[in-house]
C-alpha cells in the first residue's frame, strides 16, 4: 500500500503550462504534479481554467506554451485517442455518451472500425472491474434511460477499461445529490487504493476538503496554492477550509457572507402559483401540482438537482411553455392564457440560465439585445419602422447604468464575457415595470466579482419590492440571501424550508427524498 | 382492348419500376450513410450527374460495362471527396456547397456531352441480363424480377450489407455516433472528421453507381441533367428511412413503380399525361411526409460542422 | 471561449457585417475579386478543354451582355424576374429558412399570369389587369409554399427537402396545366394564350427594356429595408440566427414561419409575373428557365444583403444574356454559366474560411 508521506514519483508533470484564448489567458504558467494513489484536488471557480487544463490533458487543446511530461518524459498530447492511449481517461461535465446506442455499444466505441464490437467479451471485463467497486451496470439499457448519475458511472467504468492510470472528473458532482456525491467520493477512495491517480475538478471547496489528498487551486488560470497530502492530513476539516478559503480568496472571503434583505412593511404577496401541472415533453420531466407564493420583497428559493423540472417551471410561468392547468396570478391578476409578451409587460420576467443558447443572438449588436422582448413597441419602434437613434440612445444608458463592459453598443453581443452579458439580460429584463422576476442560475459560469454583483442586484430587486424566485442547484447561493427555500424533485414542489439555522441541512434531506 | 391488368402491362411496370428503383436505392442508401455520421448532403445530385457522366465515358470507350460502373463510382467519389474537403474538414456551410457542387456538375457534364457526343448521341448496346434460374420462370414476375443486369442483384444485396454494417460492426456504432454525439465519439478516441469523410465518400460512390446505372442500363446513353432529381429522391428515401436500409429498398421500390407507370402505359398502349405521370413519386414524397413527417426526425449533429473543444 | 470564434461561414446566416473602412475595404475588394479571378482562369480551363478560346469566349460574354447596347438592354430586363426571385430568396435565407422551391413556384406564378392576363385585359383597363393578374400569380405561388411552411412550422420537418419536392411538384404541374388546361387552341405550339406586346407592362423610355426592372429593384430594396429597417424583419432575422431566443423573446415561431414561407414564395411567384406579363407575353409548354436554383448561389454570394444582391443579380444577367450569345456563336452551352458561378461560390467561401482563420490566428 502507497504512504502517503512517501508518494510515488508523478505519472504526469505539467510544467509552466500557458493556454491563451482570444481575449484571456485561460492558464497562465501552470505547474502540477500527478501521481499514482492520490485523489488530487483541483479547486477552482468557474473561469479558474480547470476545463481549459482537463482540455490539454485530454488532448482536445494544445498548450501554447509549457511542456507536459508523462512518465518523466516531455510528451505533446495530440488527441483524444492519444490521451486514451496514454492511460488518460476522463469523464467530462458534460456526459459524453451517445444517447441512441446502448451501454455496451457505448463502451465498444472507439475499437477497431473493421471488427465486430466484442459485446460478451466486453461484459465480462466489465464485471470484473465494476464489480470490486460496487458498480452495477446494466450493459443492454439504452443510455438515454439512465439517470445522470448511472451514466456518470457508465463512463468511468469505460475509462477503466481503457486501463487509465489517470483519471480525471471533471465537475463530476455538479449532477449528482449530496448522497450521490458521497458515494463518488467513497468510489474515488476504493480506485486510489488499487493505485490508480484521480484528478477531481470541483468549485465546491467542501468536497475538495472532503475527498482530496491532495489539493490544488486555481484561480483566473493560475495555479495559487497546494495542499500536500501531509499538511492535509495534519489539519481538521475546518482548519483546511478556512486555508483553502484563503488560497482562493486572498483573504477571508467576506463578500460572500450570508446577507438576507429585510422584508418591506408590504409584505403581501404578490405572485401566487396555483396548482400548476405541466405535461412532459420528450426528455424533460412533467411538473405536477406546483403551487407556491412569493410576497413582496421576498426571495423564494428553488433548490434542487439539476433537470428535477426547474427549467420546466420557469419557463411555465413564463408563458415559454404552456401548462396543462394551474393559475399564474400576479398582483391579483391571473395570468391564463397570457403569451410571452402579455406576462412580461404586465411586470414577470424570466432570466434564462442559458444566456447565449436562447438568452440573446450572438451575432446581433449589444443595442438590440436589450431589447430583444420589446420589439415593434414604441418608443424604439414606431409603427415598426426600428429608430435607431433611440435604441441606440437608451442602449448607452442602460449600459451605463448596468456597468455593462462592452466596446460599445453596436458590438455583436458574442463577443463579450459571460458576465457582461447577463448584466445586458437582468438590464432588459428589470426595465419598465418589473413586478416579479424569476432567476434561473443567475450565477452559473460568472466569475466571483460577477458572482457577488449579481447576487447584491437580486438583493437589491428584493429590497425595492419586488418578488424574486431565485432557481439555483447551488445550495451555498440559496441560503446566502433567500427567506425561504422550497425543494423541486421530479416536477414536484416536496417541502419549504424558512431560512436560517440547520436549513442547509434540511434542504439536503429533501433533496435526496428524506422529509426534512 | 388492353387494360390496367394485362399481363404485358404488369410485367412491363414491375420490371420498369426495379429499373427505376435501382438509381433511387443506390442514392438512398449511399445518402443514408452521410446522415447517419451528421452530414447533410445536398452534393449528392452533383455526385451522380458525375457517375452517370463518367460511367457512360467509361462503358462507352471501354466497351465494358462494369468498367463503366468503375468509373461512375470513382467520379462519384472524387465529387465526394471535394465536398469532404469543405464542407467536413474545414467545415465550410454544407447547403450553400452541397448546391454549388449540383449546379456545376450538371452545368459542367452537360458542357462535356455537348462537345463530345452531341452531334453522335451514342448509344450503349442493351445491358446483359442474367436470368436467375428457376425464379425467372415464373409468369409475370419472374421476368420482372428476375431477368436483370447482374448489378441489379448486388445493389439489392448492399441492404443486407447495409444493414449488417450498421448493426454489427464497430464501423456501424461510429457512424452513429458521429451523427448523434460527435463529441462523444471524439473523447473515445476515433476521430469524428475522418468517420464522417468515410460516410461523405461512400455516399459518393453509391451516387456515382446510381448515376451510372441510369445512363448506362436505364437510359443507354448520357443525357444531360438525366438524373433530374433522382439524388433528391435519395435525400428523402434516406430521411424518410431512418437509418434502416430496408425501408429505403422499400421507398424506392414504390418511388421506381410510381415512375415507371409511364413507360408502363405506353407499352399497353393506355395514354396518361407523362407530366400528370411523373408528379406522381413526387406527390407520393409531399403524402409521406405529411403522413409521418414528425417522425422523419434526424440525427441531432445533422448539418453541423464538428470543431473539436467547441460547444 | 470559443463561441465567438466560430467560422462565420458555417454557421451564422445573418451576420451584420461592420462597416468597413480602409484597409478594411482593401482586405475585402481582395478576398472578394481574388477568388473571381480564379474562377475565371479555372472556368477558362474547362473552355481550353473542350477546345475554346476562354478569352474569346469571356471577350463575347461581356460585349453581348454589357458593351453593345442590346445586349445590355436584355440584360437589364433579364433582370426584373431574377430580382423578384433574389428578393424572395433573402427573405427566407435570412430567416434561416432554406426555400430551395424557387422554381416550382417561379413557373406556376407565370403560368397563372400568362393564364389569367389575356382574359383580365378584356374586362379590365390595362394596368388594373396587369395588376390583377399579377396578384393571382402571388397568391399561387404562395399557397404552393404552404406546405412546406406548416410542415417546417408545426412538424418540424426540414423544409429543404420538402420545398425541392414542391418544386419538382410545381414544374410538373405547370406543364400540365399548359398542356390541358390553358392551352392556347389557336395555335399548333402547346402553349398559353399570348398577351399582345401592346397589353404588356410598358418599356422603359425609348428601349427594350421592361418596367418591371423597375418594379424589380423596388421590391429587392423594400424587402432589404424591411429585413433591416423593420420590427418584423428583426423578428424574421432572429428567427434565422437563433429560433430558441426568438421563442425565449416571446415570439411566434411558427406564424412567422408561414409568414417567411408565404413572402418568399409571393416574391418568386412575382418574378414569374413579371417576366409574363413583361417580357414573355406566354408560357411554352415544358418552359423552365430554372432561375430559381440559379439565383441561390448569387443571394449567397451577396451575403442576403439587397444592394448587394442587385449587382450580383446584374452580373448573373450579363453572364446568362451573353452565354446565350455565346452559345449561338461559340457553340459552348449557356450552363457553362451555372459552371461559373458555382465555382465562384465555393472559391468565394474557401476564400471567406481563409480570411477568417487569418483573422483569428491574427487575433490569438
Amino acid at each position: 500500500m502507497l504512504q502517503p508521506q512517501q508518494p510515488a514519483p508523478p505519472i504526469i508533470v505539467l510544467e509552466g503550462v500557458t493556454k491563451r484564448f482570444p481575449g484571456i489567458v485561460a492558464n497562465d504558467r501552470v505547474d502540477l504534479a500527478i501521481r499514482a494513489g492520490e485523489v488530487h484536488v483541483l479547486l477552482g471557480e468557474n473561469g479558474a481554467g480547470k476545463s481549459t487544463l482537463i482540455g490539454m490533458l485530454s488532448g482536445l487543446q494544445q498548450p501554447d506554451g509549457g511542456r507536459i511530461l508523462i512518465d518523466g518524459k516531455e510528451i505533446a498530447i495530440r488527441s483524444p485517442s492519444h490521451a486514451l492511449s496514454l492511460g488518460i481517461g476522463t469523464v467530462f461535465q458534460h456526459n459524453m455518451l451517445v444517447p441512441t446506442l446502448t451501454v455496451a455499444e457505448n463502451l465498444a466505441l472507439g475499437g477497431p472500425w473493421w471488427q465486430r464490437p466484442k459485446i460478451a467479451e466486453l461484459s465480462v471485463r466489465v464485471a470484473e472491474i465494476a464489480r470490486p467497486l460496487g458498480i452495477e451496470i446494466n450493459l443492454s439499457a439504452q443510455v438515454s434511460e439512465l439517470s445522470l448519475g448511472e451514466q456518470q458511472q457508465v463512463e468511468i467504468v469505460r475509462a477503466l477499461l481503457r486501463d487509465s492510470r489517470v483519471l480525471i472528473l471533471d465537475e463530476a458532482t455538479s449532477m449528482l445529490t449530496p448522497q450521490g456525491a458521497a458515494e463518488l467520493g467513497a468510489l474515488m477512495r476504493r480506485l486510489v487504493e488499487r493505485g490508480l491517480a484521480v484528478v477531481f475538478i470541483t468549485h465546491k471547496l467542501g468536497e475538495a476538503a472532503d475527498f482530496g489528498d491532495r489539493v490544488s487551486v486555481l484561480k483566473l488560470g493560475r495555479k495559487v496554492g497546494d495542499i500536500a497530502p501531509e499538511r492535509l492530513g495534519a489539519l481538521g476539516r475546518e482548519a483546511l477550509v478556512d486555508e483553502i478559503v484563503t488560497l482562493m480568496f486572498g483573504r477571508q472571503a467576506d463578500g460572500d457572507a450570508v446577507s438576507i434583505p429585510p422584508r418591506a412593511a408590504n409584505d403581501d404577496t404578490l405572485l401566487e402559483v396555483r396548482d400548476l401541472n405541466v405535461a412532459s415533453v420528450s426528455d424533460a420531466p412533467a411538473l405536477e401540482a406546483i403551487s407556491f407564493k412569493v410576497g413582496r420583497g421576498e426571495i423564494l428559493g428553488i433548490a434542487g438537482i439539476d433537470g428535477n423540472g426547474q427549467k420546466q417551471l420557469a419557463e411555465a410561468l413564463a408563458g415559454q411553455l404552456s401548462a396543462s392547468s394551474g393559475s399564474v396570478i400576479l398582483a391579483g391578476e391571473r395570468f391564463d392564457g397570457l403569451d410571452v409578451g402579455g406576462r412580461r409587460r404586465k411586470g414577470l420576467r424570466y432570466l434564462t440560465d442559458d444566456r447565449l443558447g436562447e438568452g440573446t443572438v450572438g451575432t446581433f449588436p449589444v443595442s438590440i439585445n436589450y431589447f430583444l422582448k420589446q420589439i415593434g413597441d414604441p418608443p424604439l419602434w414606431r409603427s415598426g419602422m426600428e429608430r435607431t437613434r433611440e435604441i441606440e440612445g437608451r442602449a448607452r444608458e442602460l449600459t451605463r447604468q448596468f456597468d455593462v463592459r462592452t466596446p460599445g453598443v453596436a458590438t455583436p453581443i458574442g463577443r463579450l464575457s459571460g458576465g457582461n452579458i447577463q448584466k445586458v439580460l437582468i438590464a432588459r429584463e428589470l426595465a419598465d415595470g418589473a413586478q416579479a422576476v424569476i432567476f434561473n442560475k443567475p450565477t452559473y459560469g460568472l466569475d466571483l466579482a460577477n458572482t457577488l454583483a449579481t447576487r447584491q442586484r437580486i438583493r437589491d430587486i428584493a429590497g425595492q419590492g419586488l418578488a424574486v424566485l431565485l432557481i439555483s442547484t447551488d445550495l451555498e447561493e440559496l441560503l446566502s440571501m433567500c427567506h425561504r427555500i422550497a425543494v423541486i424533485s421530479q416536477g414536484r414542489i416536496v417541502g419549504t424550508v424558512e431560512n436560517g439555522e440547520g436549513a442547509g441541512e434540511r434542504v439536503g434531506r429533501l433533496m435526496i427524498g428524506l422529509a426534512a | 382492348m388492353s387494360g390496367f391488368l394485362s399481363d404485358t402491362f404488369l410485367a412491363a411496370l414491375l420490371f420498369g419500376a426495379v429499373t427505376a428503383a435501382i438509381p433511387l436505392l443506390l442514392a438512398g442508401l449511399g445518402e443514408q450513410m452521410s446522415e447517419k455520421a451528421g452530414v447533410l448532403n445536398i452534393g449528392i445530385e452533383g455526385m451522380m450527374i458525375t457517375g452517370a457522366y463518367l460511367g457512360f465515358v467509361g462503358a462507352y470507350y471501354s466497351e465494358s460495362l462494369w468498367l463503366g460502373f468503375l468509373t461512375g463510382a470513382v467520379g462519384g467519389i472524387a465529387v465526394a471527396a471535394l465536398m469532404a474537403l469543405l464542407c467536413v474538414r474545414i467545415g465550410l456551410n454544407q447547403i450553400v456547397i452541397g448546391i454549388a457542387l449540383t449546379l456545376g456538375l450538371e452545368g459542367l457534364t452537360a458542357i462535356l456531352h455537348h462537345f463530345q457526343f452531341s452531334r453522335s448521341y451514342p448509344r450503349l448496346p442493351a445491358a446483359e441480363v442474367t436470368a436467375i434460374p428457376f425464379l425467372s420462370d415464373i409468369p409475370v414476375l419472374g421476368p420482372a424480377l428476375f431477368r436483370h443486369h447482374l448489378i441489379v442483384y448486388l445493389a439489392v444485396a448492399m441492404v443486407v450489407v447495409m444493414v449488417w454494417v450498421y448493426r454489427r460492426t464497430q464501423l456501424g456504432l461510429n457512424l452513429q455516433a458521429a451523427g448523434d454525439k460527435p463529441a462523444a465519439l471524439d473523447v473515445a478516441g476515433i476521430d469524428v472528421i475522418r468517420t464522417r469523410t468515410v460516410a461523405v465518400l461512400f455516399t459518393g460512390g453509391m451516387a456515382g453507381l446510381g448515376g451510372a446505372y441510369l445512363a448506362n442500363v436505364g437510359a443507354g446513353l448520357f443525357i444531360p441533367f438525366i438524373t433530374n432529381g433522382a439524388g433528391f429522391l435519395g435525400i428523402v428515401l434516406a430521411m424518410l428511412a431512418r437509418g434502416r436500409p430496408l425501408w429505403v429498398l422499400i421507398g424506392a421500390l414504390i418511388f421506381g413503380a410510381s415512375l415507371s407507370l409511364t413507360t408502363a402505359a405506353q407499352v399497353a398502349g393506355i395514354n396518361i399525361p407523362t407530366d400528370l405521370i411523373q408528379m406522381l413519386p413526387f406527390l407520393a414524397v409531399m403524402a409521406m411526409l405529411v403522413l409521418f413527417g414528425r417522425r422523419a426526425s434526424l440525427p441531432a449533429a445533422l448539418g453541423i460542422p464538428y470543431e473539436r473543444g467547441a460547444r | 471561449m470559443t463561441d465567438n470564434t466560430s467560422p462565420a461561414t458555417s454557421r451564422a446566416v445573418d451576420v451584420v457585417a461592420a462597416e468597413p473602412v480602409g484597409r478594411e475595404i482593401g482586405r475585402r475588394l481582395l478576398i472578394t475579386l481574388g477568388p473571381i479571378l480564379i474562377s475565371l482562369v479555372l472556368a477558362g480551363g474547362v473552355l481550353v478543354a473542350v477546345g475554346v478560346d476562354p478569352l474569346a469566349y469571356y471577350g463575347l460574354v461581356v460585349e453581348r451582355g454589357l458593351l453593345s447596347p442590346l445586349g445590355l438592354q436584355q440584360t437589364l430586363t433579364r433582370m426584373a424576374p431574377l430580382l423578384f426571385i433574389a428578393a424572395g430568396l433573402i427573405v427566407a435565407f435570412r430567416a434561416g429558412m432554406w426555400n430551395l422551391g424557387g422554381d416550382g413556384q417561379f413557373l406556376l406564378g407565370a403560368v397563372s399570369a400568362a393564364a389569367s392576363a389575356p382574359f383580365l385585359v378584356q374586362a379590365l383597363p390595362g394596368w388594373l389587369a396587369l395588376f390583377a393578374a399579377f396578384l393571382i400569380a402571388t397568391a399561387v405561388a404562395m399557397v404552393w409554399s404552404l406546405v412546406p411552411a406548416l410542415l417546417r412550422a408545426y412538424q418540424g420537418v426540414n423544409e429543404i427537402i420538402t420545398t425541392l419536392m414542391m418544386s419538382f411538384l410545381g414544374v410538373s404541374l405547370a406543364n400540365v396545366l399548359v398542356k390541358l388546361v390553358f392551352l392556347d387552341p389557336g395555335t399548333t405550339v402547346p402553349q398559353t394564350r399570348t398577351l399582345a406586346v401592346a397589353d404588356r407592362l410598358p418599356r422603359l423610355f425609348e428601349t427594350t427594356i421592361t418596367s418591371g426592372l423597375v418594379f424589380g429593384l423596388v421590391a429587392i430594396v423594400v424587402v432589404h429595408l424591411m429585413m433591416t429597417r423593420t420590427a418584423f424583419g428583426l423578428r424574421l432575422r432572429i428567427v434565422g440566427a437563433n429560433p430558441r431566443a426568438a421563442v425565449h423573446a416571446g415570439l411566434d415561431v411558427p406564424l412567422l414561419t408561414v409568414a417567411v414561407f408565404a413572402i418568399s414564395a409571393g416574391l418568386v411567384g412575382m418574378g414569374g409575373a413579371i417576366d409574363i406579363i413583361g417580357i414573355q407575353g406566354n408560357v411554352r409548354a415544358d418552359w423552365n428557365p430554372a432561375y430559381g436554383l440559379a439565383v441561390i448561389p448569387v443571394v449567397f454570394l451577396a451575403r442576403m444583403n439587397g444592394f448587394a444582391a442587385i449587382g450580383f443579380v446584374f452580373l448573373l444577367s450579363v453572364l446568362s444574356i451573353g452565354g446565350e450569345s455565346a452559345a449561338r456563336r461559340l457553340g459552348v452551352p449557356q450552363h457553362f454559366t451555372l459552371v461559373l458561378i458555382s465555382i465562384v461560390l465555393i472559391t468565394l467561401a474557401i476564400a471567406e474560411y481563409l480570411d477568417n482563420r487569418l483573422n483569428q490566428a491574427r487575433r490569438a
